[in-house]
C-alpha cells in the first residue's frame, strides 16, 4: 500500500513549522519536535515536492495494472425519459468520436428502455458503429437496479475503455452505481476530455463550486468512466444517410427485478427553460424597480432572448427561481449572453461562463464580471439599454426597407 | 426504524485558491463546517423519526476534527454517531471513500434507511451516495425532492427528473440522496447542545473492518488519480469598451449584426 512517511530524523525546528504551512489541509502537526501525520492527510503529496528536501517521503506501491488492450471502443449512454432522446447524448456522441478518432477506437451506444428500438434508429445518423439496445417493459422507468444490470451486461459484453454518461438525474444516478461495481473510477462533470495514445482518457473538472480545476487519470482500472453535463460539448452535424447498425440484447428475468416501483410520472409544464436558450439577457440587482423589466423585455423581445437573472432578483420576486442562472441555479451555454447590471459574482459566473460570447453592461469599470465578458461594456444600463433598443429597431426596419 | 444519514466535514468556504505557479491550494483559515446539503438529509432523518419513532445515527468519515460535525448533528436531535477515521484512508477518491464508508457502516448496524446529502461543496461530485447503496447491496433512488409517504416496509419519494417529476416506491432498505430544500433544517439546539456534550462518539478504524485488504482503502484503492489542480482559466481575449452611451449602444447593436445575432 502506499504510503507517506515522515523522516523524524531530519526534522529541525525551521523546516517543521515549512511543512506545516505547506501542508493545505491542515494534516501535518507539530507534537514536541516530531512531526505527527494526522488522518487529514490527502496524500496531496505536497509536503514532499514542496517541502524541505528529504524529509516528507512517499513510499509507492506497483499498482495493480489492467490489460488496457483488451479494453476497446468508447460507450455513450443513451439518456433518455419514455424514449424521448436527451440532447446531451448526442452532445457526448460528438465528444466521442473526436477521442475515439485518436486511437482508432469505434463508437457505441447503449440504450437502456422500453419501445425504444425505432428510436435507436435515430442515432444511427450522428456517426456511431453501434447501439446495443436493452428493450424491455421492465425498463420503462429508469430503476436503479435493472438499469444497473443492463449496463454492466453491456459492459461485459463489449469491454468498452471509456463510458460517457450525461450528468443528468439519471446520468448521476447510474454511473457510480456502475464505477462501484467495476470499482473503477468516475469522474464527475467533466468539461473538458482528452483522448491519450495509450489509451488513458484525460478528465478535466471543477471542485469546490468551480473554484479550482482538477485534471484526473484514471490508469490502472477500465473502464474509465465520466459524466459529462449538458451543453458542455458540441452535438456533431446530422447526416442525411444512416450508418451503423443496431443489436438487441437479452438479459434474464431476474435481473430485471426491482424493489422500486413507479406509481406515477407528471410531466413538468412545458415552460420556457433558460438552460436551452440560445440567446439570454441576464439581469442584476442594477435594476432599480420592477416596472424597469418592461424595457429589458422589450430588449429580449428584439433578440428573441430569454430573460434570466442573478439571484437577488429572485429573491425580490422580480424573477422566479427557474430563471436564476448560477451556482443554486441553472447552467446556461447560450451562444449569446448580455449581462446588465451584474457584478460577476462567482457564484453568477459558474453558471454561465461557458458561453460563446458574453456582452456585459456595467457601470463599475473593476467589477469581475468584466474578467470573463468577451465584450465589457462600460456604462449606465438605463441609458445604454434604451438608446440600444432604438438601434436594434432602426437596424431591423433598414433590414426590411432593403 | 432505525436510519443512518451520512455527514462530511468540508471547508468552512469554498473560495479556495490555487496558486498559479507552485499549484498550491491557498486556504482562507482552517475553518471547517458541515456540509451544507447534509444538513437537509439530518432534517429528513429527524422528520421520519417524528413520524415512526426509532433512532438516527450519523456517520462521518474524515480526520479527528469532523467529530463536531456528528457534535453538531446531535444538538439537531440525533441519536448516536460514528467517526470513520485512519490514516489508511488517506487520499481516498469516491471509490475508496464509498466503500470505506460501506465497512464502517456494518460495523454499526442493519439500517431500514440511510440517507445522503445530494453533494458536497468541496469534492463536489454527488457520487459517494450511490456508489454505497452499491457496496451495501441496496437499492437507492438519487435527487429525493420530497416524501409523500412513509410505510412500515416501505417509503413513498418524489424524484425530479428534468422533464417529470416521478412518484416511486422504494422497499427497506434503501439509500436515498435529499435534494437541498426537502425540508428546512433546523437550527442547532443549546440545550441539546449541554445535554449531549459527553455523548460518545464512537470511533471505527481500519483494524475494526471485516475487510482488511490495505489495497482497497486509501489512495491505493482510488482508482481516479488527479494529476494537477489549476484555477479556472480567465478568458483572454477580452474587449473593454468606454465612450457615451450613444457610442456604447451603436457598438453593441453593430457587433451583434456583425455576429449575426441581430
Ligand atoms: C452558496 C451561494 C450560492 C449562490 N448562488 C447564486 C446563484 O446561483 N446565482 C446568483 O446569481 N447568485 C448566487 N449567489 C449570490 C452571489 O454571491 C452574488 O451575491 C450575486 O450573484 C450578486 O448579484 P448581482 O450581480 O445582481 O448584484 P451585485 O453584486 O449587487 O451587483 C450589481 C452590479 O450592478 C452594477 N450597477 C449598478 N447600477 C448600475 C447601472 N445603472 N448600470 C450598470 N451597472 C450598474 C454595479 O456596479 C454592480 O457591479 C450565491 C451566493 C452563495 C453564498
Ligand atoms: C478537486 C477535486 C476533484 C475531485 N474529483 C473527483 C472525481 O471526479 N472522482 C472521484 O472519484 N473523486 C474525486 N475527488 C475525490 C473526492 O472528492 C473525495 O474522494 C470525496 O471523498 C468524494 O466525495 P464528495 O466530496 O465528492 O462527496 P459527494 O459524492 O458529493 O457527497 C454526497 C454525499 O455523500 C455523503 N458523504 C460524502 N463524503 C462523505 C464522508 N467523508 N463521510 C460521510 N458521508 C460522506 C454525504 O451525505 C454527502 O452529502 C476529487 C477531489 C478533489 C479535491
Ligand atoms: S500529502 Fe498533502 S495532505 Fe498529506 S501531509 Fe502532505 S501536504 Fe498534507
Amino acid at each position: 500500500m502506499s504510503t507517506l512517511i515522515c523522516h523524524q530524523e531530519k526534522l529541525n525546528e525551521s523546516n517543521i513549522q515549512a511543512l506545516v504551512d505547506i501542508c493545505p489541509f491542515g494534516a501535518l502537526e507539530h507534537k514536541n519536535g516530531t512531526l505527527e501525520i494526522t488522518a487529514g492527510c490527502k496524500m496531496c503529496k505536497l509536503c514532499v515536492k514542496k517541502g524541505p528536501q528529504g524529509v516528507m517521503e512517499f513510499i509507492e506501491d506497483a499498482a495493480t495494472t489492467v490489460d488496457k488492450n483488451s479494453w476497446k471502443g468508447i460507450g455513450v449512454y443513451v439518456d433518455h425519459v419514455e424514449g424521448e432522446i436527451h440532447p446531451v447524448t448526442l452532445e457526448l456522441i460528438g465528444k466521442a468520436k473526436e477521442l475515439a478518432s485518436v486511437v482508432n477506437f469505434p463508437v457505441y451506444c447503449v440504450f437502456i428502455g422500453y419501445n425504444i428500438k425505432d428510436k435507436a434508429q435515430e442515432l444511427l445518423h450522428y456517426g456511431v458503429d453501434e447501439v446495443f439496445v436493452y428493450d424491455y417493459e421492465e425498463l420503462k422507468h429508469f430503476r436503479i437496479e435493472p438499469y444497473t444490470a443492463a449496463f454492466e451486461d453491456f459492459i461485459q459484453r463489449i469491454k468498452p475503455s471509456s463510458l460517457l454518461v450525461g450528468a443528468t438525474t439519471i446520468g448521476r444516478s447510474l454511473a457510480p452505481r456502475v464505477a462501484a461495481r467495476f470499482r473503477t473510477g468516475l469522474t464527475a462533470d467533466c468539461t473538458t476530455l482528452e483522448m491519450k495514445e495509450n489509451t488513458d482518457l484525460v478528465q478535466i473538472r471543477p471542485a469546490f463550486g468551480g473554484n479550482i480545476m482538477a485534471q484526473i487519470i484514471c490508469p490502472n482500472t477500465r473502464p474509465q468512466m465520466a459524466t459529462v453535463r449538458y451543453k458542455v460539448m458540441n452535438a456533431p452535424e446530422k447526416q442525411c444517410e444512416p450508418s451503423g447498425k443496431i443489436t438487441l440484447c437479452q438479459l434474464d428475468p431476474q435481473q430485471l427485478v426491482s424493489s422500486i416501483n413507479v406509481l406515477k410520472v407528471t410531466h413538468k409544464q412545458i415552460e420556457e427553460n433558460i438552460s436551452d436558450a440560445e440567446v439570454i439577457i441576464a439581469v442584476g440587482r442594477a435594476l432599480k424597480s420592477e416596472k424597469d423589466m418592461a424595457m429589458i423585455k422589450e430588449l429580449a423581445q428584439l433578440l428573441g432572448a430569454q430573460i434570466a437573472g442573478t439571484r437577488p432578483l429572485v429573491e425580490a420576486g422580480w424573477i422566479n427561481a427557474k430563471q436564476q442562472i448560477g451556482l443554486s441555479g441553472r447552467t446556461v451555454k447560450p451562444k449569446l449572453i448580455i449581462t446588465l447590471g451584474i457584478s460577476g459574482a462567482v457564484q453568477f459566473t459558474a453558471g454561465m461562463n461557458s458561453s460563446e460570447q458574453i456582452f456585459a453592461i456595467n457601470k463599475d469599470p473593476l467589477a469581475s464580471i468584466f474578467n470573463i465578458a468577451h465584450y465589457g461594456i462600460i456604462g449606465d444600463l438605463y441609458e445604454v439599454v434604451p438608446q440600444l433598443i432604438e438601434d436594434i429597431k432602426g437596424s431591423k426596419l433598414l433590414a426590411c426597407a432593403r | 426504524m432505525k436510519i443512518l444519514v451520512c455527514i462530511k466535514q468540508v471547508p468552512g468556504t469554498s473560495k479556495i485558491d490555487v496558486d498559479p505557479v507552485t499549484g498550491v491550494l491557498k486556504r482562507d483559515g482552517v475553518d471547517s463546517k458541515m456540509n451544507p446539503y447534509d444538513l437537509f438529509a439530518i432534517e429528513t432523518a429527524l422528520k421520519l423519526k417524528e413520524q415512526k419513532g426509532g433512532t438516527i445515527q450519523v456517520i462521518s468519515m474524515g480526520p479527528p476534527q469532523a467529530k463536531e460535525v456528528i457534535r453538531e448533528a446531535f444538538m439537531m436531535g440525533v441519536d448516536e454517531g460514528a467517526l470513520v477515521s485512519d490514516r489508511k484512508f488517506a487520499g481516498a477518491d469516491v471509490l475508496a471513500t464509498s466503500y470505506t464508508i460501506s465497512q464502517g457502516v456494518r460495523q454499526l448496524d442493519d439500517f431500514d434507511l440511510i440517507l445522503c446529502g445530494k453533494q458536497t461543496t468541496d469534492g463536489d461530485t454527488a457520487q459517494v451516495g450511490p456508489e454505497m447503496a452499491e457496496y451495501l447491496g441496496i437499492p437507492h433512488i438519487a435527487n429525493v425532492l420530497s416524501i409523500v409517504d412513509l410505510k412500515d416496509t416501505s417509503i413513498q419519494v418524489e424524484m425530479d427528473m428534468a422533464n417529470t417529476i416521478e412518484v416511486a416506491e422504494i422497499q427497506f432498505p434503501c439509500l436515498l440522496t435529499v435534494e437541498k430544500d426537502i425540508f428546512q433544517p433546523r437550527l442547532p439546539s443549546y440545550k441539546k447542545k449541554l445535554s449531549t456534550k459527553d455523548r460518545e462518539i464512537r470511533m471505527i478504524t481500519f483494524k475494526d473492518f471485516q475487510d482488511n485488504n490495505e489495497t482497497r482503502y486509501g489512495l491505493s484503492g482510488s482508482p481516479t488519480q488527479v494529476e494537477r489542480i489549476f484555477p479556472p482559466s480567465v478568458n483572454s481575449d477580452r474587449e473593454t469598451w468606454t465612450g457615451t452611451s450613444a457610442e456604447l449602444s451603436a457598438q453593441i447593436a453593430d457587433k451583434l449584426k456583425q455576429l449575426k445575432f441581430v
